[in-house]
This record gives structure tokens, C-alpha cells and sequence, in this order.
């Protein structure tokens, strides 16, 4: 007979043990909802790939370098090609042993820890606002036109940002002073992806070579029924046109290597041949799901305001781009409004960039002024090519340019505004909720500072 | 004082080998060389770099072939990157690579205010070679938890382009710098045991 004592003890055993299985089944196993384990919820950057633990603790025991490490894969190139202001080596000097010790910014997650949603501020940024001081706060010994602004001010101002400030530094805004708001457009066409295709390493020009190809050249196997709309709107794409045909697409290869028909290609399948249109989507927030291995990104899961007919969309290349119609138009301003739902997106259509957008794709105004969502999230922007080639690409990752919102600056804005009237109007919270309904309500005198120190030194 | 385990992978990297034993200063020891020895290498490697792309790329195609310009926006303007520049990236470069030595451009009168010396060997350092011209400083400093040999040495104006640049520019707190001025220094660390 068991002592009341021992069969506390076997009660204890057995429930310890069951709750250590329930929580290693969990934590080891691939497919299971791995919530439980969060220790907070993560900022706007991460919080759709939250539960891929593994993308950023890639060791069970880390360490701080490996956690680095994790950031690094994934923004490093990013941060080389804004040509970072703090670079990691600003702080390895050991001259700056005692910044350091205040600040160690040689470590991402000094400012941008994550689980942290109490202290969590825009762009994931967690130190206190005044941070620039701990370096900077004889500032105005430099620039006696700093003198009594406020501690938080540098990055809030729309002034200067800690890593990209491409757009803002002195030089540039003395280049630029006195634009009128609003400049001769600068139209970017993208390049033929026909001139290319030697770039992209998995074209598959020898099955699929550069011709015109008509309805009677499809390629479907006699078994599958394809349906005469399809093959229609096919034979109207640029796809047809560049000798793309059903194959191309919807074959994929089976456990022997055998081309098998597949009805619904992957998007691993678009990126064979729209190879950085696939990376730069993985990297987006659209795609970054999918980048982790988890399933598509859905609205219902996005935290910005999203329509509820469109919760349930899987985004994936077909989702704006419309399997077999390919519609670059649609995909620019329709696609976008059919899933996003803020003030920004909502006032769109009655803002003067789609009112220029309209004339251009409806009235088929000649001089190519429109502005679409696309224009500006994903923009056309030059891209380097070995052998000095440079082409002009659509950029996938609408993240790109945003956060802060003055990266969008050069890439965009001044494609057709003044670099003044660009600051001011990206400073403008009430102006991009109204989608630029207007003009900007304050100015910003970074121009003005800039201008009026170059005077003063020339006196 | 002993050298950390630096040496070799600093040396062969450099290709400096063969310039270890012909710089002189410094004791060898049996276990490898000083840290006087290898700064004094290391800046025998970086000045003559530093000296070819002035003299050879920048002063030739900027000032006398006048085909290009150089610029400190050089990704913007489409121009050549200013010698200091290419000094200081070839150092973050270095830092990337998690080498365990460091060096930097400083000057008492420099473009960038974050180049002025800071820490009091280098104030020291800096007038020091500005003061005794052919002379290098060398001193001992503790930063953060570590202790490092700093070596400091001149770093002149050898071409009318360096001369031009710095006098012309608009956050240059000096203007009358002349061809052969010291216009800063050069500082090598090299952490040792205290």
C-alpha cells in the first residue's frame, strides 16, 4: 500500500514528465505552433516571422555574436548600400571604448531589441529617444545653429537618421537647395528583360528561346484540359511575346527528374527567370514568410488595416500579378487596394498622383506622369550588371524605401519634386494619410541650416 | 610586454614580410617582434599605399591630366575616392575582418571633427610629430579594458591635390597648409598585456 507521500511524488513525476514531453514535442517539431515559447510579441520587422525562431536564434546556445550574425544576414547589404553612418567598425575603434561603454553599437540588438513591445518605437527601436547624446551632444559647438533644439529632435525632425542618411546630409541638401517643388518628370523605363537575360543564370533559353509565339504554339500535354480562355489571355501576355510558353511555367521536375505538369507552379518557378523580382520579394514583407519556410503571408495576419474580403489571400506572385494575364497595370494600384485598408491607401484614388496615373493609363496622356502605388513602394531603380551594363528594375521589396520614410527621397520623390518640398512633405504625418492631398503643413530647415552656414563661413 | 597573436596572419596579409627585417626600431624577440617593430611595418605599408594613389591616381588624373574629378561624394558625383578616404575604408575594412591591430587618420585640424584627437595620447602624439619633424610617438594607453601600444606617425601633405583639397574646404578648420606641411597623423594600436 502507497504512502499518501509517495503517490504525491508519483503525481508530481508523471505530470512533470508530461508537461516537459508537451513542451519539447513542441519546440523540436517543425510544424508545431511554437507561440507558447514567445517571450513577447516582435516588432513590425518580425512579427510575421516571429514563430520561425530559428531565423534569428540560429543556435540553441547563441551567443551574441551569433545572434549578430542572424541580423547581419538578412540587413547587411542593405545597410552597405545606404553606405551605413555608424558602421559596426565606428565602434570597434578602440578610441571609441568609452562611447561603447555607453552605447554598444556594434551590436544590432542594443538598439533594436526584440520581445520588448513596451519600449518598442518606429523602425523597431528601443533605446530611449535621446540616444544621439551619447556622442553628440557638443553638437552645436560644430553647428551653432543646433543650439537649444531639443534632445530628441535629430531623428524625428526629419533631419538625420542613424543609417541612411543618403538623402540628408549637407552637401547634398546645399546641391539641391532652392527646387522648385515641382521638377521636370523623370521617366524610368524599365529595361527589356530581354536584354537581361544573359544576366539570370536559370533562363531557360535553349527550351524556351526569344519568339513570338501564337495561340497554335501552346505546349500543354494532349491530357490536360486547358481552357481556351486561359490559352487566350496567354497569347496577349509579354510572356507569349518572349516565346514563354505553358511549360515554361508549368512543368516541374518529380523525385526522378522528370518534367511532370504541375497546375500550380511555385514561386520558386517565376523566380528561374524574374530572378531579383523573387529575391527582393522574399525579402519584402509580402514574401518573408515565405522566405522563412512558413506558409504565405495573409492579411488577416498584417498589422496595418487590411479589407476583410481579403483576409484570407495568400500573397504570392499570382496574387498581384494575376496568373496568365500578367497585368503590370492592374498589379501597380488594384492589386495593392485590393488588400490594404489605411488612411494612406483609402485616400489613393482621390490624391493628385492617381488623378496624373489615370490620364496616363486611361486617357493614354503621352508624357508617362502617373503615379502609382507602385511608383513609389516599388520603384524603378538602376541596377548594375557585370560588364558595366546597367538596367532599370522594378524593386520587389516595397520595405526597401520606407522605413524611414526618407529613403524614399531619391529613389522616388525627386524623380519629379524639389528635394525641399520632398522633406517637408514626407515630415507631413496628416499630408501621407491624406495620400499628398495638398501641400506640406510645416517646413523643415535643414535646406535653410545648410544654405545660411555656408553664408556665415564665406563672411 | 609581449605581442598578442597577431603577427603572422597580420604580416602574410600585408605581404609586409619582406619589409619586417629593413624597417628597423624596435627589439625582435624570440617568440616574434615588437609592437614598435610591426606598427613601424604596418605604416611602412600603409604610408607607401597611401602615398602611390595620391602621387600615381588622384594628383595625376585630377591635377595634371585633369580627366577626372575626386570628390568625398564620389558615389554621387562619379569620381574618384579622396586618398583619406580610401585610407579610412581600407582601415574599416581591415576592422571588418576582425583583425586585431587598428589604425586611423587624425589631424588637429581635421575636415570631420570626429577625426580630432580625443584620447591624451593622441593630443600629445599629434603635436609631438607636428613639432619634431622625421619623428615618430609611441606611448602606451588603456581604452575600455584593454591596453594597446599607439604608435603615431606624420602624415604630410604630399601632393598639391592633398594641399588644395584641405585648404579649399569649406569645413576645413585650417586654410594655409603648404606642399610638405604635417597635415595629421596616422595612429597604429596594437593591444598588448598590461
Amino acid at each position: 500500500m502507497l504512502t499518501n507521500n509517495k503517490k504525491i511524488w508519483i503525481i508530481w513525476f508523471i505530470s512533470t514528465a508530461m508537461i516537459a514531453m508537451f513542451f519539447g514535442y513542441k519546440i523540436f517539431s517543425d510544424n508545431e505552433d511554437k507561440t507558447v515559447f514567445l517571450p513577447g510579441s516582435t516588432s513590425h520587422g518580425h512579427y510575421q516571422i516571429e514563430l520561425a525562431c530559428s531565423a534569428c536564434h540560429t543556435d540553441s546556445f547563441a551567443d551574441e555574436s551569433d545572434i549578430q550574425k542572424a541580423c547581419t544576414n538578412c540587413h547587411a547589404e542593405e545597410l552597405k548600400l545606404v553606405d551605413d553612418s555608424h558602421p559596426k567598425s565606428k565602434f570597434t575603434d578602440p578610441r571609441n571604448a568609452d562611447r561603447v561603454a555607453k552605447l554598444d553599437a556594434r551590436q544590432c540588438v542594443t538598439c533594436h531589441t526584440e520581445h520588448k513591445p513596451e519600449i518598442t518605437g518606429d523602425m523597431g527601436v528601443t533605446v530611449p529617444e535621446d540616444v544621439c547624446v551619447v556622442c553628440h551632444k557638443d553638437i552645436a559647438e560644430d553647428r551653432p545653429s543646433h543650439k537649444g533644439m531639443e534632445f530628441n529632435t535629430c531623428a524625428s525632425a526629419g533631419c538625420h537618421n542613424f543609417h541612411d542618411n543618403n538623402a540628408l546630409y549637407e552637401d547634398f541638401l546645399l546641391k539641391h537647395a532652392g527646387e522648385k517643388d515641382i521638377l521636370d518628370v523623370q521617366v524610368k523605363s524599365n529595361t527589356d528583360i530581354h536584354k537581361r537575360i544573359s544576366f539570370i543564370r536559370t533562363y531557360p533559353i535553349n527550351e524556351y528561346p526569344l519568339k513570338k509565339l501564337t495561340l497554335s504554339d501552346k505546349d500543354s500535354p494532349e491530357s490536360i484540359k486547358v481552357d481556351q480562355n486561359i490559352i487566350e489571355q496567354w497569347s496577349s501576355t509579354a510572356h507569349a511575346k518572349s516565346g514563354v510558353n505553358c511549360t515554361a511555367c508549368h512543368s516541374e521536375k518529380d523525385k526522378n527528374s522528370e518534367m511532370t505538369w504541375s497546375n500550380k507552379p511555385s514561386e520558386k518557378k517565376c523566380g528561374s527567370c524574374h530572378d531579383i523580382e523573387l529575391k527582393k520579394f522574399k525579402e519584402s514583407k509580402h514574401g518573408m514568410r515565405i522566405a522563412q519556410g512558413l506558409s504565405p503571408m495573409q492579411p488577416e495576419l498584417a498589422r496595418l488595416q487590411m479589407k476583410s474580403s481579403a483576409h484570407r489571400k495568400s500573397l504570392t506572385c499570382n496574387t498581384c500579378h494575376r496568373d496568365h494575364t500578367f497585368d503590370v497595370v492592374r498589379a501597380a494600384v488594384d492589386s495593392c487596394l485590393q488588400c490594404h485598408d489605411d488612411k494612406h491607401s483609402q485616400s489613393f484614388k482621390d490624391s493628385p498622383h492617381f488623378k496624373l496615373w489615370y490620364e496616363e493609363v486611361v486617357r493614354g496622356e503621352k508624357d508617362k506622369k502617373g503615379v502609382s502605388c507602385a511608383s513609389c513602394h516599388m520603384p524603378r531603380i538602376e541596377k548594375s550588371f557585370p560588364g558595366g551594363n546597367k538596367h532599370i528594375i522594378v524593386q520587389h521589396n516595397q520595405n526597401e524605401n520606407l522605413r524611414p520614410n526618407e529613403k524614399m527621397i531619391r529613389s522616388v520623390c525627386m524623380n519629379c519634386h524639389g528635394l525641399e518640398f520632398s522633406i517637408d512633405a514626407l515630415a507631413d504625418r496628416d499630408l501621407i494619410d491624406s495620400n499628398f492631398l495638398g501641400k506640406p503643413s510645416e517646413h523643415i530647415k535643414s535646406i535653410d541650416m545648410a544654405v545660411e552656414r555656408v553664408k556665415q563661413n564665406n563672411k | 610586454m609581449k605581442l598578442k597573436n597577431v603577427m603572422s596572419s597580420v604580416v602574410i596579409g600585408l605581404g609586409a614580410a619582406s619589409v619586417l627585417t629593413a624597417c628597423g626600431g624596435g627589439t625582435e624577440t624570440k617568440g616574434g617582434i615588437s609592437p614598435q617593430t610591426m606598427a613601424d611595418s604596418l605604416h611602412m605599408v600603409m604610408a607607401s599605399d597611401r602615398a602611390v594613389y595620391t602621387k600615381l591616381i588622384v594628383n595625376r588624373l585630377v591635377k595634371d591630366e585633369k580627366v577626372i574629378k575626386a570628390s568625398e561624394h564620389w558615389k554621387d558625383d562619379k569620381a574618384l575616392v579622396l586618398p583619406a578616404q580610401m585610407f579610412r575604408y581600407g582601415a574599416e575594412m581591415v576592422a571588418e575582418k576582425g583583425a586585431n591591430f587598428n589604425y586611423s587618420l587624425l589631424s588637429e585640424w581635421p575636415i570631420n571633427s570626429q577625426n580630432s584627437p580625443k584620447t591624451e595620447v593622441e593630443k600629445t602624439g599629434l603635436k609631438f610629430i607636428a613639432a619634431n619633424p622625421g619623428k615618430n610617438y609611441y606611448s602606451e594607453e588603456k581604452l575600455g579594458d584593454k591596453t594597446y601600444f599607439t604608435a603615431i606617425y606624420a602624415d604630410t601633405g604630399i601632393a598639391p591635390a592633398c594641399v588644395s583639397c584641405h585648404n579649399d574646404h569649406k569645413d576645413s578648420p585650417r586654410t594655409d597648409f603648404k606642399l610638405g606641411d604635417v597635415m595629421g597623423g596616422v595612429v597604429i594600436r596594437i593591444p598588448v598585456e598590461s
